[in-house]
């Protein structure tokens, strides 16, 4: 089982980007829960998503404990949270940033996703979307097929941006 | 207006208090309705006087809900019909608990959601169904099982409550006056949207009179002034004639207010108050009246 | 239109939507209340797009919700509408009011805890206390069976041998928000399991009688009496319903989910998400060597005959809920109908956090006959936490 652990603040679509990953793995032919932590969040606080992936179906509701990859969709969490709390040694780690991040042991890779976002005016409401294009990036470093990240974005997503972020994307994961 | 029809929905066999107004009132509602009706009945004396299962007095489909519900109910009625595509007469008939207390939020929503449907709430000013405790209709200074030395508050001012809701029809009456209920039933009826109409429902047990008064305690409750009666289409106000009488040339309030002993021994003090407060609405229903007839007179020229 | 079936992912909540679409529901009255809200959300976007030909009542209160439900079902319509903890309760004078008028009234409810102090996550102790209304009741565990048992519970309550309304009942958030694979089925299908809404005594102005009038205590008792009559007539409905389902849809499902059960020694049993995990530590288990299995209850009301199943095992129950003054509701249950006493775990109230390495802990340190509350140290007093310091 492979195992996720998605920070974002509320509004940025950190839900939305959970369901867009099991979507994509589902596309693969994998099993995959999408789990958001509710708490009495609103606007702008700080969101945790649980993701599961694996061959079989998918028992645990728990919260994962022990993440084998964790996201951060704003940066600026950092500061108020510890995002790396329990990552597996061997574990990686995704960021959104326009700089790297040197994590001794873990597998650090960036990409500047909100950059992408403004640059192929995927805006909604003075917010740039972040959900789509990360999607192109986890396709990059291997969680499913690029294939399956166009399809699950297209299935969810009207707007050709999306797709066209999520390519960007694919394309600018650093490590 | 055309004749009253003979057919009777209600049977002989209801049981009724002796000088109980309100079957007479539904007497002449169901008159109007016909048989392509479903009465809808909260808890209140209405679930009773129907008679004990197996039986029915009555000649139209009822359906008894819990004290709360029954616009609510009327609105899943209404939502069935319009989807199955029929064309029935849906009534509420509640009690004054049953609409300006326990079932006011849901009257609010069906009127607020233009539910197709009557409501019809008889007054007879307490809970008679359990025995004649206060509710929010009882007037000021009227005493009741649980208050034994006169109410202390106003009436609840239901109808300026739904008439805020800006619906398409409202009617007040008074069981004293069946003619009138009959008019304003059937054309409530032919009008589509959410309708309601307030009732005046005189009791014997609960304002304590002798049973063969009930007409002439209704027509006093109107000519002292203390009911009014009228309509309103969308809001614009039509008195009726008893009322237009009563504000030229009303019948002191005394007269009333004797004829019942559940004011007997009332302060003067506390009458002073009820005699205001009918006085102060019959000067706003006046002075609207007069606005209106105005407006039209301005409108023509 | 649905052409054909569809694999795809949804939330629990919009599992539940799409089956009442689905189901093709006429009448939906409903209240919105956390977790349940997309519910509602998604069958006014239904109604309103076309999707779904049914009226939409948006009403004031959830009394209203159900009462709705009554005046359509009553009317000969198909109704259906959802709720959650405080709505469930505030709807409850209706609920039993449903039953008692024999309406096959469908409604969803999203567990969740009861105030004070607030708190919106998963306990199963709201639909627990509507348990003896005469309704039929159902917990579900994946989005995919919240799907499949909705469309079950319409054919269940029409059924002229059942006549009673049906409660599927999912854990707030731990289910209702989050996201699985779902494959939705054909309309053609659907219409083919679930036949048309048919109520033999629903109001015919052709026809006039009177509904719930002033009843004698010989003829209530008997009236009460066809309920309970009802419910046990529904335990063959339900089996051969779910055995129908399985023919035309490929899925299986019955009064419990077993697993591992046939050679165990130890039985778990819980409901909802609660009871799937407990698979995990089952798995975990046995690799230690305890012949252990779980069994996750779908059905509460009518509660299924376990008795050959559950003597000679020792019990570890997990109750999502609790009776005050009494104890855990499924472990009382039990004991009730069989005369067997548990392990009892009183576990995951207002959303606790129980893993399935809790889970194996609780079948380790059991004590038939004990009951536990987890997380709880006894010897401190927690009444001074439900008052805030300013």
């Amino acid at each position: 089982m492979y195992e996720i652990r998605l920070h974002s603040r509320g509004g940025q679509g950190g839900v939305t980007a959970a369901k867009l990953i099991a979507l994509a793995a589902f596309r693969d032919g994998k099993h995959a829960t999408a789990a958001p932590f509710y708490g009495a969040e609103r606007r702008g606080a700080p969101v945790v998503s649980f993701i599961r992936i694996d061959d079989n179906p998918i028992k645990i509701y728990s919260q994962i404990k022990k993440p084998d990859l964790i996201i951060v969709l704003d940066p600026s969490i950092m500061e108020l949270v510890d995002v790396f709390d329990g990552l597996k040694e061997d574990g990686t780690v995704l960021i959104n940033s326009q700089k790297p991040f040197d994590l001794a042991q873990h597998e650090a890779h960036y990409v500047d996703l909100t950059g992408i976002a403004l640059k192929v005016g995927l805006v909604v409401a003075g917010t740039p979307i972040l959900n789509t294009p990360v999607i192109g990036a986890l396709a990059k470093i291997g969680l499913f097929s690029r294939d399956s990240a166009r399809s699950a974005i297209e299935e969810m997503f009207t707007d050709p941006k999306n797709t066209e972020a999520a390519m960007l994307a694919f394309d600018e994961v650093h490590q | 207006m055309s004749s009253i029809p003979t057919t009777e929905y209600l049977k002989k066999c209801t049981s009724a208090c002796p000088g109980c107004s309100s079957s007479l009132i539904l007497r002449y509602v169901l008159k109007a309705a016909g048989p392509n009706t479903v009465l809808v009945v909260p808890a209140c004396c209405t679930s009773i006087l129907q008679g004990a299962y197996p039986n029915t007095s009555f000649g139209v489909p009822v359906y008894n809900v819990a004290f709360g519900s029954s616009a609510a109910v009327a609105s899943g009625i209404a939502a069935a019909c319009e989807f199955l595509g029929k064309d029935t007469n849906i009534i509420v008939y509640a009690g004054d608990g049953g609409t300006v207390d326990i079932g006011i939020q849901a009257l609010s929503g069906a009127l607020e959601r233009e539910t197709n449907f009557l409501y019809i709430c008889y007054d007879n000013e307490a809970y008679g169904n359990t025995g004649m405790q206060r509710s929010g209709s009882t007037p000021l200074g009227a005493k009741t099982t649980t208050t034994p030395t006169g109410k202390t508050h106003l009436k609840k001012d239901l109808d300026r409550i739904i008439s805020a809701h800006n619906i398409p029809y409202m009617a007040t009456s008074c069981a004293s006056y069946p003619k009138d209920i009959y008019a304003k039933v059937t054309k409530a009826l032919s009008i589509k949207g959410p309708k309601f109409m307030h009732i005046l429902a005189p009791c014997p047990p609960g304002w304590r009179y002798s049973s063969e008064k009930t007409i002439e305690l209704g027509k006093l409750a109107v000519k002292t002034g203390v009911w009014a009666m009228y309509e309103r289409e969308y809001g614009k106000l039509k008195l009726s004639s008893p009322t237009i009488a009563a504000i030229r040339k009303r019948t002191p309030i005394e007269d009333y207010i004797n004829a019942q002993e559940r004011y007997k021994n009332l302060e003067p003090a506390v009458l002073t108050r009820i005699q205001q407060s009918v006085e102060y609405n019959l000067l706003l229903l006046e002075r609207e009246s007069r606005e209106e007839e105005n407006n039209e007179a301005e409108e023509r020229t | 239109m649905n052409e054909s079936n569809q694999a795809t992912i949804s939330t629990g909540n919009n599992a539940i939507a799409t089956a009442a679409k689905d189901a093709k529901v006429q009448v939906v009255a409903a209240y919105p209340i956390t977790p349940q809200t997309e519910v509602v959300e998604q069958i006014a976007n239904f109604c309103e797009s076309g999707a779904l030909d049914a009226k939409y009542i948006p009403v004031e209160s959830e009394h209203s919700a159900m009462a709705a439900c009554i005046g359509a079902s009553i009317m000969g319509a198909r109704a259906f509408t959802a709720t959650s903890s405080h709505g469930l309760l505030y709807m409850n004078e209706m609920i039993n009011w449903a039953a008692g008028a024999r309406l096959p009234v469908v409604m969803a409810n999203i567990n969740r805890a009861l105030g004070p102090g607030w708190n919106t996550w998963a306990e199963h102790t709201d639909s627990l206390q509507t348990r003896d209304t005469g309704w039929l009741q159902v917990y579900v565990s994946t989005v995919q069976e919240a799907y499949d048992t909705t469309l079950m519970a319409f054919r269940i309550a029409e059924d002229k041998q059942v006549y009673l309304p049906v409660m599927i009942n999912l854990d707030g958030f731990a289910l209702s928000h989050i996201t699985q694979s779902l494959t939705t089925e054909s309309d053609e299908k659907i219409q083919a399991f679930i036949p048309p809404f048919q109520l033999d005594h629903a109001i015919d102005v052709t026809d006039p009688h009177g509904y719930g009038t002033l009843t004698s205590s010989d003829q209530y008792v008997h009236i009460r009496y066809d309920i309970e009559r009802s419910m046990r007539a529904s335990c063959a409905v339900i089996e051969e319903t779910e055995r129908e389902f399985a023919k035309a849809f490929g899925r299986t499902y019955s009064w419990t989910d077993e697993y591992l059960c046939d050679d165990a020694e130890v039985l778990i049993i819980a409901m909802g998400t609660l009871g799937k995990e407990a698979e995990v530590a089952v798995d975990i288990l046995r690799k230690e060597g305890i012949k252990v299995g779980s069994m996750r209850l779908r059905w509460f009301r009518p509660f299924p005959d376990l008795s050959d199943r559950l003597i000679g095992r020792e019990l570890v129950v997990i109750d999502r809920d609790y009776s005050f003054g009494c104890g855990g509701i499924i472990a009382g249950t039990i004991r009730a109908k069989t005369g067997l006493e548990s392990y009892n775990i009183i576990a995951g109230l207002g959303g606790q956090e129980v893993t399935y390495l809790d889970i194996a802990s609780f079948v380790k340190e059991r004590k038939i006959g004990k009951e536990v509350w987890f997380g709880v140290d006894e010897t401190k007093a927690g009444y001074e936490i439900s008052r805030s310091d300013v």
